[in-house]
């Protein structure tokens, strides 16, 4: 069967399928930058593991990171089925070339961060990634499989470190309501930019790697949190949310501030890419070492 | 103190502040795959630090987390080595080679010990430590056969953190006089066995060092520990009280 007609039966392309150019560079775009965004995003939430507040919340924050190292290295194994090499995407992370998504750009300031990340930020990637688990894309869509059922544990534990604050004293019910204050906007920037101004979107529909506008999956987000912020007993920061046709009407996000971060101006840009990139340097010695020590073994061996 | 808790705490804390030094390493690691790995090892420390604190509390009517957060640093029994801040990562793999070791043949004695707490989590970690001395070993032997400036980084490790081996192989009242406890220093030749064999195959020199440092067991610990414990303890110290 040829790709178009795979693709209007809605079956799945495998790598050594014939595919056209635009479809193989628009998914090793995508899922390195997926990749990416895993590998980055465990800076933030790094960020806490030496200060979590029990060793309970240490063990599952550990994991948690540890799991988003794993969803990484799934997803470079899948974009290294279209003919690339990890090295090289790391290459043009490193330089700037490839992103990452951008609310990892924003800081974890207290503990109650941790616990929007999990609800909202993952929240939010679960509404976007469950979609893919049927991308056209076999080795993409098996990936995200493992990932989406990994991002619902870290989703719970998130809403569960904020029940136990938004339960607690009053100076947890205030971290945990200012972290849901900061963290709310740029959630609803996850899902990009508005349908109307989103570039890749339309190409990336008809060919099965995207199912859902945008914005619908935005709403689906809204609709999904809102009550969740209801047992919590928080208040989402937006004025205009109503509750109207069973969906709930809610203040579109300020793109403009999408715009700047992804152009590299937010509060942490900087900061995440100088460290990944100087991991990656401190690390080059290593990886050498074991290039020769793996050569000299070779040499031996024949 | 009696002397049970007073052995359990030591085991714990060594684990503990084990897992606070492996978990500064994630998201910094020099590859991918190391992120994982390193993230599993300091997982199973926490693991085996929350069930000893655990046991040690319920000896004393305090909760882990009141071990963990709640005491001071002279209170901590922990081996210096495991408090000592990351170097590069040779001094990581040095360290873990030297420790893990060191657990794996006091884990493997313990399970067999007449407190069924005790030999119930050793039975346990010696499968863990296992992991961890497999995997220290496979990168002592990489960068130490590895290039030029690896071999100088793993014997730089190696010998720097040789000084605070003997502290492991300590014998004192209260592993003499407690019974379930294994006297650590029985493992002290099968331990010097198998870390030079490793240390020998990786190419490195046995490092030679006559000072040795002391004092983790009796809560004298080097100036690092204040840091981090400080880091480890200010929310929780932040909020009395809170549950989180």
């Amino acid at each position: 069967m040829d790709f178009q007609a795979t693709i209007d039966a809605d079956g799945r392309i495998e790598p050594r399928d014939a595919m056209p150019d635009g479809y193989r560079k628009t998914l090793i775009r995508q899922i390195a930058q997926h990749a990416h965004s895993e590998i980055i995003g465990m800076q933030p939430e790094g960020n806490w593991i030496s200060r979590a507040p029990s060793l309970r919340r240490k063990a599952i924050l550990m994991a948690k990171v540890q799991d988003e190292a794993g969803h990484g290295l799934y997803l470079y194994a899948a974009a290294e089925t279209l003919g690339v090499d990890r090295a090289d995407l790391l290459d043009l992370l490193h330089s700037g070339k490839q992103k990452y998504s951008s609310i990892f750009n924003y800081p974890t300031l207290t503990w109650a961060d941790i616990g929007a990340i999990g609800w909202l930020v993952d929240g939010a990637a679960i509404v976007n990634q469950v979609p893919l688990c049927r991308c056209s894309y076999g080795p993409y869509a098996r990936a995200m499989v493992r990932v989406c059922k990994e991002e619902s544990f870290h989703q719970r534990q998130g809403f569960e470190i904020l029940y136990t604050l938004s339960k607690g004293t009053e100076a947890q019910k205030a971290m945990a309501q200012d972290a849901l204050n900061r963290w709310w906007w740029p959630s609803l920037m996850m899902f990009g930019p508005p349908d109307a101004a989103s570039t890749h979107s339309e190409q990336s529909m008809a060919w099965g790697i995207k199912r859902h506008s945008n914005d619908e999956l935005r709403q689906r987000f809204v609709d999904m949190t809102v009550p969740q912020a209801d047992v919590l007993g928080l208040r989402v920061p937006d004025d205009g949310l109503v509750y109207e046709d069973g969906h709930y009407r809610f203040t579109e996000p300020d793109y403009t501030e999408l715009y700047d971060v992804v152009k590299g101006n937010g509060p942490c840009n900087q900061q995440r890419l100088s460290h990944r990139v100087k991991a990656h340097e401190d690390g080059a010695w290593v990886r050498e070492a074991a290039a020769a020590y793996a050569a000299k073994r070779a040499e031996r061996a024949a | 103190m009696n002397d049970l808790l007073e052995y359990t705490l030591r085991l714990g804390d060594d684990a503990l502040i084990a897992a606070q030094r492996t978990g500064e390493w994630i998201a910094a690691a020099p590859q991918l795959e190391e992120d994982v790995a390193l993230g599993n090892i300091g997982l199973d420390q926490l693991g085996q630090a929350r069930s000893l604190l655990q046991y040690a509390g319920s000896l004393d009517g305090r909760t882990e987390d009141e071990l963990a957060y709640f005491r001071d640093e002279r209170e901590f029994r922990n081996l210096q080595l495991c408090e000592l801040p990351n170097g590069d990562f040779a001094f990581a793999m040095a360290r873990l080679l030297y420790f893990a070791t060191y657990q794996h043949l006091l884990y493997d004695e313990l399970r067999s010990c007449a407190d069924e707490t005790l030999a119930g989590v050793a039975g346990k970690a010696v499968k863990e430590v296992a992991y961890h001395v497999d995997h220290a070993t496979q990168w002592v032997l990489r960068l130490g056969d590895g290039t030029e400036e690896s071999h100088r980084r793993m014997q730089a490790a190696l010998d720097a953190l040789w000084p605070y081996t003997a502290e492991m192989f300590a014998s004192d009242d209260v592993v003499r006089q407690l019974s379930v406890a294994v006297d650590p220093s029985t493992l002290e030749e099968e331990w010097t066995r198998r870390v030079t064999a490793v240390i020998d195959e990786s190419t490195c020199e046995r490092p030679t060092s006559s000072y040795q440092h002391s004092g983790g067991r009796s809560g004298r610990h080097t100036e690092h520990m204040g840091y981090l414990l400080a880091e480890l303890q200010h929310v929780a110290r932040s909020h009395p009280g809170a549950t989180w």
